[in-house]
C-alpha cells in the first residue's frame, strides 16, 4: 500500500523524525488560510498523488507570500499530472500539501529498504539528494552508500553513525543524522514498510537536519496486523475496479488495451498478457483468480473483467490445478445469467477436468471459442477483435 | 539422481488437519510421495487416512525418521512453523503459504541460518520429483521422468511449461517454485548449482518474471559456473511500472527489475532466451537436440 507524502510526514513526526512545518488541504479555498497559519513568506505548495516525478510535472511549486500560495494551489488542483510513475493517464490531484520553505544548504538521499538478493534489510544514502537515485546509481553508483541493517527495529549506533559520516555530516548534524536513521529504522520494522525513503533529505542553512519529502510504502502481506494503518489507504488513487478487485479477493491490475483476460495464477497472467501483445493485441487488464479460487471466486472475477467498458474481446486461460476446469465452466455461465456480455470469449482450458470444462462451455448458449493452445488462443482472440487489431 | 527430494524422501504434513493441508497431503500419497506423519498442535494421537498425527514436530521425527516438512499454516504461523522444523533437525521445509509479512521472512531466514534447514518458499508450489516424489501442491500426472530441471517463481505457469515439455515428450528431472515473495528460502542460484551438480539433469528451464535481481544474479551465476545449457522465459514483459501483478514480488520499482533488463542480463551470460510463451517447451527440446 502506498501513503501520501503528507501521511508519511505524519509517520516521521511521530517516530522523532523532524520535517518541515506544513499543512494538507482538501479545497482550494483552504489554500489561503493553511498558508496564513503557517506563517512566514515561502510557502512549497506539493501535489498528494501517489506517484514520484511530480516536481518535473508541475506538481511541486514555490511560493512567495500567502496570496501566490493560495493562487498555486488553486491552479493545482483538479489538474491532472502526467509523470514518468503515472503512465499516460496521469493523477488527478485531489489533496494539497503546503509547507514552509526551508533555505537548503545542501540536498542528501535516504532511504530504508529491503536488500531481496542479501535477505537483509538495507540502509541506502547518498550526498547527491534531490535527484532521482536510479540516476545517481547509474552515473556514479560510488557516490552511494549501502549498510545493511539489524533484524529487530534496533539498528545499532554504529551503522547509524557510520552512514552519517560517510555522508560527509560533522559536527552536531552528524548526531542528528545518525539519530534520524535510527528513527526511521524503528518506523520501518514496525510499520512493516516495503520503503521508508527520504529525498531530499535537507540540511537547513541554519544546521537543522529536516525530511522535506517522504515516501513510504506498507508490505500489503503485513496490513492485517496493522489496524492503524487501514484508514491510509487513499481510494480516489486507485481504480475503482482495483477496489472491487480487492474485495472479490482477486489481483486485479488495470491496462489499456481491449482484450480482457482471465488467468489463475500471476505469472500465467503475466505471460498470456505478454503473449496477447506478442500476437498484435493489447491487454486490457491483469486478472489473476488465485490459487484457491471458488466458483464465486470465478463468477466475481468474470464480472469485474467485463465491467471495464474497453473489453472488446476477452481470453480466459486456465490451467487447472487445484483449480478444477469444469468449476470454472461453470463459474462463468453462472456469471453470464446475470450479465449480458457481448464481447467474443476466447476460451483456453488445460488441465484437471478440462475435458468436462470444454463441454460445459460447448453446451452453453453463448458461442465460445475454444483454443487448444497457448498460441492458439492467442491468435484467436486478436482475430475475435472487432475491427481486428489496431 | 534428482535435487531436493526423490522417492526415500520422508515427509511430514504441517497443517495436515487443514482442509488444503489433508487435500494435498492425500494427493502427495497418491503421487508416491512417503509422507510419514502430521503435525497439528493439540491433534497429537489422531489419525489422518493412515498418516500419525503429531503435537510437534520433534515427536514426529523421533517417531518416523520425517526428515523433510511440507507447511500449510496461514501466514501469522508461518515463522513459527520453518523454526521448529530447523530445531528439529529436518533439511528441508517447502512453504506453501502465501501472504508472509516480508519482514517476518527476513527474520526468520537469519535465525535458522546456523541450521542446515534449506527452505523453499514461501507462496510456491513446492518440488517434484517426477516418477518418486511430489512436495507439494502440482498437478502430478503433466510431469514426466527426464533430464530437463525446472525452477520457477511462479506457480501456474510452471504447470503451462511443464505441460508444454511432456507433451513433446521431454521428461523433466525436478521441478521446483521457489515461490514469489521478495524474500524467498531457496532462489534461482542456489538451485542452478544444485542442478549443475545432478548427473541426471541435463538442461535447465528457467521461469523468471518481474521485479528484484534474482535473474541478474542468476545470469551471472550461469556465465561463471554452468556447464549445462539453460533456458530462460521472464513473464512480464508488458507489464507496466509501479503495480504489483500478483506476486507481492512481481512489480517493476525505479525503472528496476524489467523484463527486458533481465533477458539482457541472461543473454549476455549466454542463456537462450525465449519471449514467446508458447514455445518454451519446443526451446528446450532444440536445445536438447543441439547438444
Amino acid at each position: 500500500m502506498k501513503l501520501h507524502e503528507y501521511q508519511a510526514k505524519e509517520l516521521f513526526a511521530a517516530y522523532g523524525v523532524p520535517i518541515p512545518r506544513g499543512k494538507v488541504i482538501t479545497n482550494p479555498w483552504q489554500a489561503y488560510e493553511a498558508a496564513q497559519e503557517l506563517g512566514g513568506e515561502r510557502f512549497i505548495v506539493k501535489a498528494q498523488i501517489h506517484a514520484g516525478g511530480r516536481g518535473k510535472a508541475g506538481g511541486v511549486k514555490l511560493a512567495q507570500g500567502v496570496a501566490e500560495t493560495a493562487r498555486l494551489a488553486e491552479e493545482m488542483f483538479g489538474r491532472v499530472l502526467v509523470t514518468p510513475q503515472t503512465g499516460p493517464a496521469g493523477k488527478k490531484v485531489n489533496k494539497i500539501l503546503i509547507t514552509e520553505a526551508v533555505d537548503i544548504e545542501r540536498e542528501y538521499y535516504l532511504a530504508i529498504l529491503v536488500d531481496r538478493n542479501a535477505k537483509k534489510p538495507a540502509i541506502m544514502a547518498s550526498a547527491e539528494g534531490g535527484v532521482e537515485i536510479e540516476q545517481v546509481a547509474a552515473q556514479s553508483p560510488e557516490k552511494i552508500i549501502i549498510e545493511h541493517g539489524s533484524f529487530t527495529s534496533d539498528l545499532p549506533s554504529f551503522v547509524a553513525r557510520k552512514i552519517a559520516y560517510g555522508l560527509g555530516f560533522t559536527g552536531k548534524p552528524a548526531g542528528a543524522c545518525a539519530k534520524m536513521i535510527q528513527n526511521l529504522y524503528r518506523l520501518f520494522f514496525e510499520k512493516d514498510c516495503s520503503l521508508v525513503e527520504v529525498n531530499p533529505l535537507v540540511l537547513t542553512k541554519q544546521g537543522d537536519l529536516l525530511a522535506v519529502d517522504a515516501k513510504v510504502g506498507i508490505d500489503d502481506n503485513a496490513l492485517a496486523r496493522h489496524p492503524e494503518l487501514r484508514g491510509l489507504r487513499d481510494y480516489d488513487e486507485e481504480e475503482p475496479l482495483e477496489i472491487l478487485a480487492r474485495r472479490y479477493d482477486v489481483d486485479y491490475v488495470k491496462l489499456d488495451g481491449r482484450i480482457g483476460c482471465m488467468v489463475n495464477g500471476a505469472g500465467l497472467a503475466m505471460a498470456t498478457m505478454d503473449l496477447i501483445k506478442l500476437n498484435g493485441g493489447e491487454p486490457a487488464n491483469f486478472l489473476d483468480i488465485k490459487g484457491g479460487a471458488n466458483k464465486q471466486n470465478v463468477v466475481n472475477a468474470f464480472k469485474l473483467l467485463t465491467a471495464d467498458q474497453r473489453v472488446e474481446a476477452v481470453l480466459i486461460n486456465i490451467f487447472g490445478g487445484i483449480v478444477r476446469c469444469d468449476m470454472v465452466a461453470a463459474g462463468i455461465l453462472e456469471a453470464m445469467k446475470e450479465i449480458e456480455v457481448k464481447a467474443p470469449i476466447v476460451v483456453r482450458i488445460e488441465g484437471t477436468n478440462a475435458q468436462e470444462g470444454r463441454r460445459i462451455l460447448q453446451e452453453a448458449d453463448f458461442p465460445f471459442v475454444v483454443a487448444d493452445s497457448l498460441a492458439d488462443a492467442a491468435r484467436k482472440v486478436v482475430a475475435a477483435l472487432p475491427g481486428g487489431a489496431r | 539422481m534428482s535435487i531436493f527430494v526423490n522417492k526415500d524422501t520422508k515427509v511430514l504434513v504441517q497443517g495436515i488437519t487443514g482442509k488444503e493441508g489433508s487435500f494435498h497431503a492425500r494427493n502427495c500419497i497418491e503421487y508416491g510421495t512417503k509422507i510419514v506423519a502430521g503435525v497439528t498442535p493439540g491433534k497429537g494421537g489422531q489419525k489422518m487416512d493412515e498418516v500419525p498425527v503429531f503435537n510437534t514436530i520433534e515427536q514426529a521425527v523421533r517417531a518416523t525418521g520425517a526428515e523433510a516438512a511440507l507447511i500449510f499454516v496461514p501466514p501469522p504461523s508461518a515463522p513459527d512453523a520453518i523454526l521448529e522444523a530447523a530445531d528439529a533437525g529436518l533439511r528441508l521445509a517447502v512453504i506453501i503459504t502465501d501472504g508472509v509479512p516480508t519482514i517476518d521472512m527476513l527474520k526468520v531466514l537469519q535465525q535458522i541460518s546456523c541450521y542446515d534447514l534449506r527452505v523453499i518458499g514461501p507462496n510456491c508450489p513446492g518440488v517434484i520429483t517426477p516418477g518418486e516424489a511430489k512436495v507439494g501442491i502440482m498437478p502430478g500426472y503433466i510431469h514426466r521422468p527426464g533430464h530437463v530441471g525446472v525452477i520457477s517463481r511462479s506457480g501456474t505457469l510452471t504447470y503451462e511449461v511443464v505441460a508444454q515439455l511432456t507433451a513433446l515428450g521431454v521428461g523433466q528431472s525436478t521441478c521446483l517454485g521457489i515461490g514469489g515473495d521478495p524474500v524467498v528460502g531457496t532462489d534461482f542460484v542456489d538451485c542452478l548449482a544444485a542442478f549443475e551438480a545432478d548427473p541426471q539433469t541435463h538442461a535447465v528451464l528457467m521461469i523468471g518474471e518481474i521485479g528484484g535481481e534474482a535473474e541478474e544474479k542468476a545470469a551471472a551465476f550461469v556465465k561463471a559456473k554452468m556447464s549445462k545449457p539453460v533456458v530462460s522465459f521472464i513473464a512480464g514483459l508488458s507489464a507496466p511500472p509501479g503495480k504489483r501483478m500478483g506476486h507481492a514480488g512481481a512489480i517493476i520499482s525505479g525503472g528496476k527489475g524489467t523484463a527486458r533488463a533481465k533477458l539482457d542480463a541472461l543473454a549476455a551470460a549466454g542463456v537462450h532466451i525465449v519471449e514467446d510463451p508458447a514455445r518454451i517447451g519446443a526451446t528446450v527440446r532444440d536445445v536438447l537436440k543441439a547438444q
